[in-house]
């Protein structure tokens, strides 16, 4: 149980100080958001998975009813953390780029050039 | 013994939610500093998960999830006044 759960810290501790450091060395949002984001979410996903092995080792040993309860509740946790955080990275980076932020050295933007031919588009079916 | 494995997670975490505060004080644009928050937000939500370990407490998890889905709500409406459309 030591050697399972330290191994799960350890990669969830490394994916969490990675998402961190990205938030300082991307040059703009959407690359910042992509590094925080994900490499985040794995992270505490794995931190999970640590106390989920923690408590199946101590349930195995005790047999106490609470450390299924702790299992229980830590999955609908991972499950709550999954759907939110890339639904509201996607509604953060929509936000930045209908807001007029461009990437970083950017010289087309090529999504806005698509969202005016279909609005045209649309304008005259309508 | 393997409570101290726990307890150093939670120390390492915890100093990464603070150092992302920087990003959040100094990024250029409104947007990157709604990234840094849903960043430390998702730090405190792993801290939480550490310490219902820590505790032996199911109420932290609860707690967590409660957490998230607050912080999912409050991403959003950032997101929503970005655009403009609030």
């Amino acid at each position: 149980m030591f050697i399972i759960v330290g191994i799960l810290i350890l990669i969830g501790l490394a994916f969490n100080l990675l998402g961190a450091i990205s938030l300082y060395r991307f040059p703009d949002v959407y690359t910042r958001l992509h590094g925080a984001t994900k490499c985040t979410t794995f992270g505490t996903l794995f931190t999970m998975f640590a106390v989920v092995a923690y408590a199946l080792g101590r349930l195995v040993m005790t047999g106490e009813a609470r450390f299924g309860v702790l299992i229980i509740h830590s999955a609908i946790a991972a499950f709550v953390l999954l759907i939110t955080n890339a639904t509201g990275a996607h509604a953060l980076a929509r936000a930045a780029h209908r807001s007029g932020i461009l990437p970083a050295r950017a010289v087309v933007d090529r999504l806005e050039e698509y969202d005016e031919i279909r609005a045209k588009r649309e304008g005259a079916q309508a | 013994m393997t409570i101290m494995i726990f307890l150093f997670a939670a120390t390492v975490v915890a100093l990464l939610a603070i150092g992302v505060v920087g990003r959040l004080a100094a990024g250029p644009t409104v947007p990157d500093r709604a990234v840094a928050l849903d960043t430390m937000n998702t730090f405190v939500i792993s801290l939480m998960m550490v310490f219902a370990a820590v505790y032996d407490s199911v109420v932290m998890v609860d707690i967590a999830i409660v957490y998230a889905a607050l912080s999912f709500v409050g991403t959003m409406f950032f997101a929503r006044f970005i655009e403009g459309e609030v």
